[in-house]
C-alpha cells in the first residue's frame, strides 16, 4: 500500500484499498484455458470411471429375501405372528468362490427408520451411561418411557424397542452334513459408537445398574443379556444394538449382521450350497415390508456400486465431447484472441 | 393546545418576563418549550421496548419472529435456536448500531445544551447552561459564538445598532450578513418594558414576522415592525461585533435550525423493490412446498400400515389430537422445515454491504477537490445501487453546469459595447487610469458613462469587510454583485463601503458620499434589485439592475430598442445578462414611496406581498442606462461530463431560473446541444409568433414536435436506446411559463393529453433544456418524469436552495458542494465538490455498486434455494415426517458462517469490469440499465440453476446411498451421514460458485473464499470431535471424520461439484463469440491498446 500527501487533513487516505485499487487477480475463462482443460479432467474422469466399473463389476453380491411372502417360501409358516420361535430355513448355492472378508448384511425395505419422531425417540444420556436417565427417561422415549406398572424403560423409545431380532445361522453342506461357518459380530458398528457415544454405567455387574427398569417391551431379554456368550458385548454397547441405533437415510436400507473373517472361511465362502437359519422374528408384513439377507464383499471404494463408474464415465465423455465442440465452435468464430 | 385562540398564529413575548404597565391585562405567558435540542430517539429507559417495537414493524423481522414462536410452541423439527439465534443475530447487531447512533446524537445534544450562555438577570449577565434560556429571557453573545436559540437583536456593540453574523453552518453562506437592532429600544434594558408579538415558529429560514410593542410611561406604546432582518438565528455565529444583547424569541425545538432539520423523507431503492418482489416468490415457493409436503403426507399416511407402524408406535397424545389441528401443525413444521429458503442474513449483508459499500465513495481521492479541500460525502447507503440505473439527470445550470465565478466581461451603455481589455496589466486597477473603456464604435456621453458606472457602484448589497485585508474583497451573497462592483473598479469607480447608511464611492481621487434611503432587495419572483439613495447636492435616486425581462417592461420603449441587441447578443455567447436603470425622484415620488414602504414594512400580515406591490409601484418609468455581461465560466470538465453521460444512455436535463439564451449557450458549451441538433422550442417566444393564441399555438406546436420526434423518429420504430449514431437529434427547449400551460391547462382532457404528448417529446430528446424554472417547478419536472411509463430512475443534482426541491424529488439527490451555501448538499443523498465527480460517481462507482448488489442478492436467494430443496425432496424419502436433512448447526451456521463472508467480500470488491474501462466505455453503463440484473429472466435463471444444483445434491447423494456400505470397512453410513455429504458438497459448490463469478481476486475475496471452505471443513470436524455436554444428541459424532475415510464420498463429492458448475463454466464460452458483451469491450480495449501502444 502506497502512501503519500499527508498534508491536507480532509484528504481521503491513498491507500489500495480505500481507493479500490488492491492488486488483483482477473481470470479470464477463456478457450485456450477451458478446452484443454476439458480434455485433462475429461481423461481424467474417464480413468477414474474405468477403474470404478471395474472394480465395482469385481464385487460380489449376494441376495436372499427371506420375507416369506409367497406360501411356496420356506419361511413363509412364520408370518403369522402368533407362530413365536418359528425358525425357517433357506439353501443357497455358491458357484465359485466368494471372496473374503465376505460381510453379512440384512435389509429391510418400506421401514422409515428417518421418521423424524421415531429417530428423536431414544436418550442420548441415558445411552452414554448416565444413571439419572435410567429412573426417568427423557420425554422423547414416549410412548417407550415407561411400562404398564410405571417403571422407566431402559433403554427407552422407539428405536430401542424396535430392534431388529432375526438371527441367522449359516452353515456349509458338505456331503450332507453341515459345517456351521463362524461369524464375526465384531468391528461392524463405528469404532467411535463402540468406543465413545455409547457407553454403559460403569457398575458390575451390568444386571445392577438395571435395577428397577424394565427392558423395552418387544425385546425378548433385558439389554444386560443381549449376548449371552460374551459379557462385553452387552448393554448399550452391544454391536448390534449400536447398529440398529445407528438410523438408515432412506427406506430401503442394509445393516452390517457380521463378517466371516475366521477358521476356514478367512478367504471367502467356497462354491458349494449353503444353508441359512433363520430365527424369524421381527414382523415386517404389517406395513408392507420386506427382509432379505446380503452378502458381499468390499474394495476401496465400499460396496458394490456401479453408479459412481457410470457417472463417471458419462461426465469424462462429456468433457471430452463438449471440447470437441467448443473447439468446432472456435474454429468457425475464429479464436477471439487470436483476432 | 394549552394556548388559547387568539395565540395561535401568534406567540407574545415579555421581554426579561416582565409584565407590562400597559391597560391590557397581563395574559400569562404560556408555556414554550425549553431550550432543549433532542435529536435522540431514544432514553436510556425507552430504549429497549421502542427499539425493539422498531425493529419488529419490519415485515421480514417480523416473519422471523412468527417462525421463531411457532418453533416455540409448536413440536416442529428444528429447535427454536436455529432461527432465534440468526434473529437475535440480526437484532443485537441493529440495536447495537441504532443505539450507537443515537449515542452519538445524545452526545451532540449535550454538547449543545450544556453549552455556557450568559443570560441578563436583573441586569447582570449570569452563567447558565445553554439549555436553560426560557422565551424571554435576554441573552448576551460575544464575538464568534454561535447563538444559543432564535434571538431578536435588541442591543448591539456597534454604534451603527448592526451586527455581522455568518450562518454558515445553516445554509453555508460564508459571507457576511447584516443585522440590525429594533429601533428606538433603550440602550437600558432594565428599564425596558415591551412585548414582541410575532408568528408562530415555522422552518423558513429567510422569513419572520413580528411586532414589538414599546411601552413607555405615560405614552402610547411604539410599535416597532420586525423582519428576518432583526432575528439572528440559532446556529448563527456572531463576527465583527464584541458582543450583542437579543430577547429569545424561538427555543429548543422550535427555532428555525431544529425546524429544519427534520422530516427528510425515507428514499428506497429499485433494489429493494426487487428484493421484495423475489421475497414473495420465495414465499409463494415455501408455503407451496408446506402445502405439496402436508398433503402427501396424509395420502401417504392413507395406505395401509403407514399410519403407525408397529415400530413407531404414536403417543397418546397424538392419537388424541384433533385431526384438522395436526394437519394444521404439521403445516407450520413444514414451514418451519423450510424457512431458510427465506434468509433472515440476506437482510444483515444487503445492509453491511450498503453501508461498508458506501464507504468508497468517501474514500475516494478522485472525489478530493483541493480547493475546498473536502472530497464526496454521502448521506444514505440505502441509494448506492440506484446510482448505477439513473436514466434521466437533472441539472442545475449555474453552479452546477457553471462555476457561478462571476467575471465582468463587457457593459453596454445606451447602445454602445465597451469591451474590457485585460491586455495592459493588473496594475491597471483603480484610479490610476481614467477611462480606460475602449471603445469600439463610438463612446456614449461622458456622462452617462460615470452614471452607468455609479449605478454598477451603488445598486448593490456588497460589503467591504472591516478587517483591512491584503487584497480589496468584497462578501456579497450573490457573486454577480461582487463581478459587478469589481468591474466597475476597473473602470475608475470603486466602492469604499456602507457606513451608517452612507455609501462612499472612491471616483478616480474624489470620494463621492450617497445617503443609502432604501434598498429594495433582490427577490427571485421579481427577478430584479433597486436602491434609493440621496445624493450630496439633495437629489433622491433610484438605481434598479434586473434581468432584462423585468426591466424591459418598466423603461421608455426607445431605449430598450438599442440595448436589446446587445444583450441577446451577449446572451447567446452564455453571458449573464443585467441590466441597469435609474430613476430620479421628486420629493413627493419619494415621500410616497417612503411612506409605502415604511407602512409595508410594520404589516404583519402578507408583509410579503404588501412590499413586493409597494416595490413595483416604485419601479416604474425608469430610464434604462445600459446592460452588463457577466461571464460564468464553465465547470472543469463539464462537457466531457455531459458527453459521457449521454454516452451512458442518460437524459440530461438542464432545468435553470436562467434566461433561456444564456442556458442556450450552456448547453452548447456543454456540448448537450450539437451543431447539427436541431432546436425544438416551446417558450413564450414561439407561443406568441403568429399572433395566435398560446393555447391553440400550444396545441400545433406539441403535435409538430410529437411528429417530428416520436412519430417520425426511426428510433421509436426500432425501440432502441438514444445512442445509435445517425439519427437527426433533437434538443427541446422549454421555459416556465409554457411548461405551466402544458401542466395546468384549462381543460382536464388536454392536460393529461398534452403532459403525455410533452413527456414523448422530451423522452425523444437527446437534450431538454428548461429555463425560467422557478424551484418549484423544477421539481414538477422531476415528478413527471419519475412517474411515467416504466418509472424511470432520475438523478437532480444541484448547488443552491433553489436545487433542493428536485434534489429532494429525485430518487437520488445530489448537491455540489458551491458557492451558494450548504442547503443542497445537506438536503442531498451524496455531494461532490464538482460536476465533474458525477462522471465517476455514476459509471464506475454506481456501475459497480448495482453489480455488486444484484449479484448479492441474486446469489443469496440462489444459495438457500439449493440448500433447502434437498431438506424438501428428502421428505419423500422418509415419510413425510418432518426430518431435517441436515444437522441443526449446519441449518444455523450456513447462512451466518459458512456462506456469508465469500459473497460479503465480494459485494464489496468485486470488479467484473475496471474502474478505467467504465469510465472509457460509458456504453457500458447502458449495459445494466433498466434493473438488468434483477429483473425476472435473470431470477429465473438463477432460481433454475438453484433447483438444478438442489436436485443434483439430493439425487446424486441418493444414488451413492444406492449401496450403504461406503467405506472399506463395510459398515454403514445413516442419515446424518446423507445429510452432511449433501451439506458438503452443497457448501463447496456454492461457494466455488461464487468464485468461479468472481472477476476481480484481491487478496481479500482469496482469503474468504478458501477461509470459508477451511473454516466449513475445521469446523464440522471439530462439531463432529467433541461430545458436545450442552447438546442432548451427539447427532454428528464422527459423522464427518466418517465421510471423509470413504473414497466413493470423496469421489461422489467431487463429480457433484464439478456437475453442478460445469454450465456456469460453459455457458460463457459458448456465449462469448456473439454479442456485444460487456467482457468483450474490455478484451477489445486491451488489444487494441497493446496493438497501438
Amino acid at each position: 500500500m502506497v502512501k503519500e500527501e499527508l498534508s491536507t487533513e480532509n484528504r481521503p487516505d491513498n491507500t489500495a484499498f480505500t481507493q479500490q485499487r488492491l492488486p488483483a487477480w482477473q481470470p479470464i475463462l477463456s478457450a485456450g484455458i477451458i478446452i484443454p482443460g476439458f480434455v485433462l479432467i475429461g481423461l481424467a474422469f474417464i480413468g477414474i470411471g474405468v477403474a470404478l466399473l471395474v472394480t465395482s463389476q469385481s464385487i460380489q453380491v449376494m441376495e436372499i429375501d427371506y420375507t416369506g411372502v409367497d406360501q411356496g417360501s420356506p419361511c413363509f409358516k412364520c408370518t403369522d405372528s402368533t407362530v413365536s420361535n418359528c425358525k425357517c430355513e433357506i439353501e443357497f448355492t455358491i458357484d465359485k468362490l466368494f471372496e473374503g472378508p465376505v460381510f453379512f448384511y440384512y435389509g429391510l425395505s418400506n421401514y422409515f427408520q428417518n421418521y423424524r419422531k421415531y429417530g428423536a425417540s431414544k436418550d442420548a444420556s441415558q445411552l452414554s451411561g448416565d444413571l439419572d436417565y435410567f429412573t426417568s427417561p427423557a420425554t422423547e422415549c414416549d410412548p417407550y418411557i415407561k411400562d404398564n406398572n410405571d417403571k422407566p424403560i431402559v433403554p427407552c423409545g422407539s428405536i430401542a424397542n424396535s430392534m431388529f431380532n432375526d438371527s441367522f445361522v449359516l452353515s456349509r453342506l458338505i456331503n450332507g452334513a453341515k459345517e456351521v461357518v463362524p461369524l464375526d459380530g465384531k468391528g461392524i458398528s463405528w469404532w467411535t459408537d463402540y468406543n465413545v457415544k455409547y457407553r454403559n454405567p460403569s457398575i458390575t455387574p451390568l444386571k445392577n445398574a438395571f435395577n428397577g427398569t424394565v427392558k423395552p417391551i418387544n425385546w425378548p431379554r433385558p439389554a444386560y443379556e443381549l449376548d449371552t456368550s460374551d459379557p462385553a458385548n452387552n448393554g448399550f454397547i452391544n454391536q448390534d444394538f449400536l447398529v440398529w441405533m445407528r438410523r438408515a437415510a432412506l427406506p430401503n436400507f442394509r445393516k452390517l449382521y457380521r463378517r466371516i473373517t475366521e477358521g476356514n472361511y478367512a478367504d471367502g465362502l467356497p462354491a458349494g450350497d449353503y444353508s441359512l437359519e433363520i430365527t424369524y422374528n421381527y414382523p415386517v408384513l404389517s406395513f408392507d415390508g420386506r427382509k432379505k439377507v446380503v452378502f458381499s464383499n468390499v474394495s476401496w471404494m465400499g460396496g458394490k456400486n456401479e453408479f459412481l463408474g457410470i457417472a463417471y464415465l458419462v461426465i469424462g465423455s462429456l468433457c471430452v465431447i463438449m471440447s470437441i465442440v467448443m473447439l468446432i465452435v472456435y474454429a468457425k468464430f475464429k479464436f477471439p484472441d487470436e483476432d | 393546545t394549552r394556548r388559547t385562540m387568539e395565540q395561535l398564529d401568534s406567540r407574545t413575548i415579555y421581554i426579561g418576563h416582565r409584565s407590562c404597565p400597559a391597560s391590557e391585562a397581563f395574559i400569562p405567558p404560556p408555556k414554550f418549550c425549553d431550550n432543549r435540542i433532542v435529536s435522540s430517539k431514544y432514553t436510556i429507559w425507552n430504549f429497549l421496548p421502542k427499539n425493539l417495537f422498531e425493529q419488529f414493524r419490519r415485515i421480514a423481522n417480523f416473519y422471523f419472529l412468527i417462525i421463531f414462536l411457532v418453533q416455540v410452541i409448536v413440536d416442529t423439527p428444528t429447535s427454536p435456536v436455529t432461527s432465534g439465534l440468526p434473529l437475535f443475530f440480526v437484532i443485537i447487531v441493529t440495536a447495537i448500531k441504532q443505539g450507537y447512533e443515537d449515542w452519538l446524537r445524545h452526545k451532540a445534544d449535550n454538547e449543545v445544551n450544556k453549552y455556557p450562555v450568559k443570560v441578563l438577570e436583573d441586569g447582570k449577565p449570569v452563567d447558565k447552561d445553554s439549555e436553560k434560556i426560557k422565551v424571554g429571557d435576554v441573552v448576551e453573545v460575544k464575538e464568534n459564538e454561535t447563538f444559543p436559540c432564535d434571538l431578536i437583536l435588541l442591543q448591539s456593540s456597534r454604534d451603527d445598532n448592526t451586527c455581522f453574523v455568518t450562518t454558515a453552518s445553516l445554509d453555508g453562506e460564508s459571507n457576511h450578513k447584516t443585522h440590525y437592532t429594533v429601533p428606538d429600544t433603550e440602550k437600558d434594558l432594565d428599564s425596558l418594558s415591551a412585548t414582541i408579538e410575532c408568528e408562530q415558529p415555522q422552518p423558513d429560514l429567510y422569513k419572520f414576522v413580528g411586532r414589538m410593542h414599546i411601552y413607555k410611561s405615560n405614552q402610547e406604546p411604539a410599535v416597532r415592525s420586525l423582519g428576518p432582518e432583526n432575528l439572528l438565528l440559532k446556529g448563527a455565529t456572531l463576527k465583527n461585533t464584541q458582543k450583542i444583547l437579543g430577547v429569545a424569541v424561538y427555543t429548543g425545538m422550535e427555532t428555525k435550525m431544529a425546524l429544519n432539520y427534520q422530516g427528510k423523507s425515507q428514499k428506497r431503492s429499485v433494489v429493494e423493490k426487487s428484493i421484495n418482489a423475489f421475497l414473495l416468490v420465495y414465499l409463494c415457493i415455501l408455503l407451496s412446498k408446506a402445502l405439496v409436503c402436508t398433503t402427501l403426507k396424509y395420502v401417504f399416511q392413507n395406505k395401509p400400515g403407514q399410519d403407525e407402524p408397529w415400530y413407531n408406535e404414536k403417543t397418546q397424545r397424538e392419537k388424541d389430537t384433533n385431526l384438522y389441528l395436526k394437519m394444521f401443525t404439521d403445516f407450520l413444521s413444514f414451514m418451519v422445515l423450510f424457512n431458510f429458503i427465506i434468509p433472515v442474513s440476506m437482510y444483515v449483508t444487503v445492509e453491511m454491504q450498503k453501508f461498508l459499500g458506501s464507504f468508497f465513495i468517501g474514500w475516494d481521492k478522485d472525489f478530493y477537490d483541493p480547493e475546498i479541500k473536502e472530497g464526496a460525502l454521502v448521506n444514505t447507503s440505502d441509494l448506492n445501487e440506484e446510482l448505477g440505473q439513473v436514466e434521466y439527470v437533472f441539472t442545475d445550470k449555474t453552479g452546477t453546469l457553471t462555476q457561478n465565478n462571476m467575471e465582468f466581461i463587457e457593459c453596454c451603455i445606451d447602445g454602445f459595447q465597451y469591451k474590457y481589455h485585460d491586455s495592459s496589466s493588473e496594475l491597471d486597477g483603480f484610479g490610476v487610469t481614467y477611462g480606460p473603456m475602449s471603445k469600439l464604435q463610438q463612446k456614449a456621453g461622458w456622462e452617462r458613462e460615470e452614471l452607468f458606472l455609479r449605478a454598477l457602484c451603488l445598486c448593490h448589497t456588497v460589503q467591504v469587510p472591516s478587517a483591512p485585508q491584503e487584497e480589496k474583497g468584497f462578501i456579497a451573497s450573490s457573486p454577480d454583485e461582487i463581478a459587478l462592483v469589481k468591474g466597475a473598479m476597473r473602470y475608475g469607480f470603486t466602492f469604499m463601503g456602507l457606513e451608517s447608511k452612507t455609501m462612499k464611492i472612491l471616483n478616480k481621487n474624489d470620494v463621492e458620499m450617497y445617503e443609502l434611503l432604501h434598498v429594495l432587495n433582490f427577490d427571485p419572483v421579481r427577478r430584479r434589485m433597486s436602491v434609493i439613495v440621496r445624493t450630496r447636492s439633495g437629489d433622491t435616486l433610484l438605481f434598479c439592475k434586473g434581468a432584462d425581462s423585468s426591466i424591459f417592461p418598466r423603461v421608455k420603449l426607445e431605449e430598450v430598442e438599442r440595448i436589446r441587441m446587445h444583450v441577446e447578443r451577449s446572451a447567446t455567447e452564455g453571458y449573464r445578462t443585467l441590466c441597469v436603470a435609474y430613476k430620479c425622484l421628486s420629493a413627493e415620488e419619494y415621500e410616497h414611496a417612503d411612506k409605502g414602504l415604511k407602512e409595508a414594512r410594520l404589516a404583519l400580515q402578507d408583509r410579503e406581498e404588501k412590499l413586493t406591490a409597494v416595490y413595483n409601484q416604485v419601479e416604474t418609468g425608469m430610464s434604462l442606462i445600459g446592460a452588463t455581461a457577466v461571464e460564468d465560466r464553465l465547470q472543469e470538465e463539464a462537457a466531457e461530463t455531459m458527453e459521457a453521460l449521454q454516452g451512458a444512455g442518460i437524459k440530461v436535463w438542464v432545468l435553470t431560473g436562467d434566461k433561456m439564451e444564456t442556458a442556450k449557450s450552456t448547453c452548447y458549451a456543454c456540448r448537450l446541444f450539437q451543431r447539427n441538433t436541431e432546436l425544438l422550442e416551446l417558450t413564450v417566444r414561439t407561443l406568441e409568433e403568429r399572433g395566435r393564441r398560446r393555447e391553440d399555438r400550444l396545441h400545433e406546436l406539441l403535435l409538430e414536435y410529437h411528429k417530428k420526434t416520436v412519430q417520425d423518429s426511426p428510433l421509436a420504430k426500432t425501440r432502441y436506446s438514444s445512442w445509435s449514431v445517425g439519427n437527426q437529434d433533437y434538443g427541446f427547449i422549454v421555459d416556465g411559463a409554457s411548461l405551466t400551460m402544458v401542466l395546468n391547462s384549462s381543460s382536464d382532457s388536454n392536460t393529461s393529453h398534452y403532459k403525455n404528448l410533452f413527456l414523448q417529446i422530451c423522452q425523444n430528446c437527446t437534450a431538454v433544456l428548461c429555463c425560467r424554472m422557478a424551484p418549484l417547478q423544477k421539481a414538477q419536472i422531476v415528478k413527471l418524469v419519475k412517474n411515467s411509463k416504466g418509472s424511470p430512475i432520475t438523478l437532480s443534482i444541484g448547488d443552491g436552495a433553489n436545487d433542493v426541491s428536485m434534489i429532494l424529488e429525485a430518487h437520488v439527490g445530489i448537491g455540489i458542494k458551491g458557492k451558494e451555501g450548504r442547503q443542497a448538499v445537506r438536503n442531498s443523498d451524496y455531494a461532490i465538490p464538482k460536476l465533474k465527480h458525477l462522471k465517476k460517481l455514476l459509471l464506475a462507482h454506481g456501475h459497480l455498486y448495482y453489480v455488486r448488489i444484484a449479484h448479492l442478492v441474486q446469489y443469496f436467494f440462489y444459495k438457500n434455494l439449493c440448500f433447502i430443496l434437498p431438506q424438501f425432496l428428502y421428505q419423500f424419502f422418509c415419510g413425510y415426517s418432518q426430518q431435517p436433512l441436515y444437522d441443526a448447526a449446519y441449518l444455523t451456521m450456513y447462512n451466518i458462517c459458512f456462506t456469508s463472508m465469500p459473497i460479503l467480500a465480494y459485494s464489496l470488491l468485486e470488479q467484473h469490469i475496471g474502474m478505467e474501462v467504465l469510465l472509457c466505455n460509458a456504453t457500458l453503463y447502458s449495459d445494466i440499465a433498466k434493473n438488468a440484473m434483477l429483473r425476472w429472466p435473470p431470477f429465473i435463471y438463477w432460481t433454475l440453476l438453484g433447483v438444478y444444483h438442489g436436485l443434483l445434491f439430493f439425487f446424486g447423494v441418493r444414488l451413492l446411498f444406492g449401496n450403504l456400505a461406503l467405506p472399506d470397512n463395510g459398515q454403514v453410513f445413516g442419515n446424518w451421514s446423507y445429510g452432511t455429504i449433501v451439506f458438503t458438497v452443497l457448501v463447496f459448490t456454492v461457494t466455488l460458485k461464487l468464485a468461479l463469478d468472481t472477476r476481480h481476486w484481491t487478496w481479500i475475496n482469496h482469503f474468504v473464499i478458501w477461509g470459508s471452505l477451511a473454516f466449513y471443513v475445521l469446523f464440522s470436524l471439530f462439531w463432529g470431535g467433541i461430545i458436545w455436554p450442552f447438546l442432548s444428541q451427539q447427532r454428528l459424532y464422527f459423522v464427518f471424520a466418517n465421510m471423509l475415510s470413504s473414497v466413493s464420498t470423496w469421489l461422489v463429492m467431487i463429480l457433484l461439484v464439478l456437475l453442478s458448475l460445469l454450465p456456469e463454466i460453459l455457458l460463457p464460452v459458448l456465449r462469448k463469440p456473439r454479442g456485444p458483451h460487456a467482457r468483450q469491450v474490455q478484451l477489445k480495449q486491451t488489444r487494441t491498446q497493446t496493438l497501438y501502444f
